[in-house]
């Protein structure tokens, strides 16, 4: 499975509660009212855990976290500075 | 305080019995069991349930007018009924009682609905004129007590709780599809409806009227708030002083009862404030009531014992622990007839059990204060996106807000993402709903729950065109504070706060609740007080504030605002509550009431049993389901069965049957 579908199927069970049709990997969640001013903890959370990744305080942005693609960017560029990690997690 | 009921039949039908009549006031029977009172002619039928406060011997009603032409039926209290029955006895009226009610009746001969304008006090009242066949409905200003209705063929049907209504066995009751569009945005139905179908409520602060088969229903007074030019030009020391004066005497009218009054004591500023007034000018041995949480984050017990320490105040307190609070929910629910999305009722719903089993009827409260004062972090959450607003790429306006919410914001690394969602909408601040567009779409949210049924029936209605297009003239000229101050006092205070945490959870264990800060001559002198002396920069409420500086210890003063929370996830998701939580929810459950998607339910619940932490939405989500179920089970499907035999909790009942021109007094059902 790659990065966005497994980002956009914990997005689509967690927030959306399986009604995941009109979501495009684009789209803002914000903005579109997908995950609320707590939510976003979950976020990283799953984040930290499925890819073995540590956020740092100033990774915390929309620029970051505020879209499928936004997130899998980042997760991609996170994984490429920790090798050792990618292989464990990813998948 | 009581429950009123009564039946209107414009043609003089044969359904008008005095059986439906009895089993309408026994099923409210809580709201007044002391004593009950039905009054029956050929047109019209008036149920009364009694909890005697005030004029306890000869007080019973319905109470009746010099010829006994007019019949009156009232759940409330007017205090300045004193005053105003001096002026009526220089009139030349006659009275047999010393009640508030027989002042009321004969106010409204003197001068009809204008009499309205003369009451302080929170009432829901029914008026039978049987000269001119005419029936008149009331209510009080803010809604502090509850008035529903319903036409159902040549009838006029109405209680003060929708289950009274419901007692006729021909009524419908099914639930109101747009009705749940409302909860689900607003955390209440919008003024005029409830969450059954064709079951109206009076709104507050309107009258009804209804003769030969025509019902009209007119507006008598709003919550007042004026542009800056009609404002009061006083410093803030001298506002101060002027809302000191007023809520002293609110409080000290209030206390008018033949039975002793108690006060509600949580820490806060706001009941701390009413109860000093009453210990240091009126009472100095009231008997004081607090609620306590096992969990910190909920908890205002440091708080409550300073209080009670000053004060040396007459304490009881009761623990609402996690398992209580998830138990009690569904008798909430039946009392409090509409879905709910918090379950900070239920704490409130057990203090009164305590208040009643210590003796005590009545007791004042501190609710009100948020909202005439501007106390709630809404308000300071619209002045700082007001004010960001004006410099939307500002990188220092967002932070304010995190001053507003420390307890969402306790986790620094969360601030830009919590920035950025409080930043959105920032271009819609010429909305009228500026202040609470963010509640309401977040909120919204979780009708993503709702069954495919249920959203087809609701269609494109739009609920936010509704609040607007009902938006009282003059209300553009406002202030953005007197705006969102507007829109928090109509729609969750009266529709939700005023009930399913004041009225309903009271009255279940038959406790009358008073509310100093909602007299009418408060909230007329606040209407005129201009916003930047509300808030001060963002300390909140600074002129009440500033009126109890010498009265309240300085730390009660100036600690921050809790918001009175009761927790959720813990409540329903462990403990005693789990296994009909998991009933409630199950798949069967839900596809017969129609009202969820089984599936998108099944996903929450995994999530939350599965140890996700539950979000603000979703612990909206949960008891909004939860709590929807129940009112479709108790008051679709088990409806009859659960109120089978009502009719046996009728305590002493006097009758006066017009019909055969015969007065009695009933023992139970055996007449």
């Amino acid at each position: 499975m790659s990065n966005i579908e497994t980002i956009r199927g914990f997005v689509v069970e967690n927030f959306l509660f399986g009604d995941g049709e009109q979501l495009t990997d684009d789209m803002s969640f914000l903005e579109n009212g997908i995950i609320d001013s707590t939510g976003i903890l979950e976020v990283i959370s799953f984040l930290e855990e499925t890819y073995g990744i540590s956020i740092q305080d100033d990774e915390l942005v929309p620029e970051n976290l505020d879209s499928i693609n936004n997130i899998a960017v980042f997760v991609e560029n996170k994984l490429a500075l920790v090798p050792d990690s990618q292989e464990r997690h990813v998948g | 305080m009581c429950g009123i009921t009564g039946i209107y039949s414009f043609n003089g039908s044969d359904t008008l019995s005095l059986d439906t009549l009895k089993r309408m006031t026994a099923v409210m029977q809580y709201r007044g069991p002391d004593e009950a009172g039905i009054y029956i002619d050929s047109f019209v039928g008036l149920g009364h349930a009694r909890l005697s406060i005030i004029d306890l011997c000869s007080g019973t009603q319905p109470i009746h007018n010099e010829d006994k032409t007019m019949w009156i039926i009232y759940n409330g209290e007017v205090y300045n009924y004193p005053e105003l029955r001096e002026k009526l006895v220089q009139k030349g009226h006659t009275f047999y009682t010393t009640s508030d009610t027989e002042v009321i009746l004969h106010l409204y001969e003197e001068k009809g609905p204008a009499c309205l304008d003369d009451l302080n006090g929170q009432f829901a009242l029914a008026i039978w004129d049987s000269k001119k066949r005419e029936l008149f409905l009331a209510r009080d200003r803010i809604g502090i007590r509850p008035l529903y209705y319903t036409r159902y063929k040549d009838t006029l049907i109405f209680a003060s709780e929708v289950k009274s209504i419901f007692m006729v066995d021909e009524i419908p009751r099914q639930i109101d599809p747009v009705a749940m569009d409302q909860i689900f945005t607003f955390w209440t139905t919008l003024p005029g409806v409830s969450i059954f179908k064709d079951i109206c409520e009076l709104p507050p602060g309107h009258y009804l009227r209804a003769a030969h088969g025509k019902v009209s229903i007119n507006k008598y007074w709003d919550i007042p708030f004026y542009p800056r030019h009609e404002q009061v030009d006083l410093s803030p020391a001298e506002i101060s002083e002027k809302i000191h004066e007023l809520l002293l005497d609110a409080v000290r009218i209030r206390l008018r009862a033949d039975v002793p009054v108690g006060a509600y004591l949580s820490g806060g500023l706001d009941s701390s404030g009413v109860t000093s007034l009453v210990v240091q000018n009126f009472n100095s041995d009231v008997r004081t009531f607090g609620i306590r949480f096992e969990e910190d984050a909920f908890d205002e017990g440091k708080y409550q014992n300073r209080m009670v320490f000053f004060l040396k105040a007459n304490h009881k307190e009761i623990m609402a622990t996690n398992d209580e609070i998830g138990e009690s929910l569904n008798n909430v629910i039946w009392h409090c007839e509409k879905p709910l999305l918090r379950t900070a009722p239920v704490p409130l719903f057990l203090l009164s059990k305590l208040v009643r089993q210590s003796g005590i009827k009545v007791v004042l409260t501190g609710e009100g204060a948020d909202e005439i004062f501007g106390g709630y972090n809404i308000f300071r959450e619209t002045k700082v996106r007001r004010f960001w607003a004006r410099q939307p790429d500002s990188t220092m306006r967002p932070g304010l807000i995190g001053q507003l919410y420390p307890y969402i914001f306790d986790n620094p690394r969360l601030k830009r993402m919590l920035e950025s969602f409080f930043g959105m909408g920032l271009d819609q601040f010429d909305d009228p709903l500026f202040s609470h567009l963010v509640r309401w779409e977040n909120t919204g949210k979780i009708k993503t729950f709702f069954s495919d049924e249920l959203k087809a029936a609701i269609g494109s209605y739009d609920g936010y065109e509704q609040v607007k297009e009902s938006l009282p003239d003059g209300y553009a000229g406002w202030d953005t504070l007197s705006r969102a101050q507007y829109l928090e006092t109509s729609l969750f205070l009266s529709n939700y706060l005023l009930s399913s945490q004041g009225d309903r959870v009271a009255m279940a264990n038959s406790i009358e609740i008073r509310l100093p800060y909602l007299d009418p001559r408060l909230m007329e002198f606040m209407g005129r007080v201009p916003s930047k002396w509300k808030i001060l920069g963002l300390n909140e409420k600074h002129i009440l504030k500033k009126s109890f500086q010498g009265i309240l210890p300085d730390d009660i003063v100036n600690r921050a605002k809790h918001p009175y929370r009761a927790p959720i996830e813990q409540s329903l998701f462990s403990g005693k509550a789990l296994e009909s939580v998991h009933d409630m929810l199950s798949e069967t459950s839900l596809s017969n009431a129609g009202l969820f998607d089984p599936a998108k339910v099944n996903r929450l619940k995994n999530k939350l049993i599965n140890g996700g932490e539950a979000s603000e939405t979703d612990n909206m989500a949960l008891v909004g389901i939860l709590s929807s179920q129940m009112v479709a089970r108790d008051y679709i499907d088990d409806f009859s069965s659960r109120t089978e035999n009502v009719i046996d909790k009728l305590p002493r009942t006097v009758i006066f049957d017009r019909k055969n021109k015969t007065d009695y007094v009933g023992v139970k059902n055996a007449d």
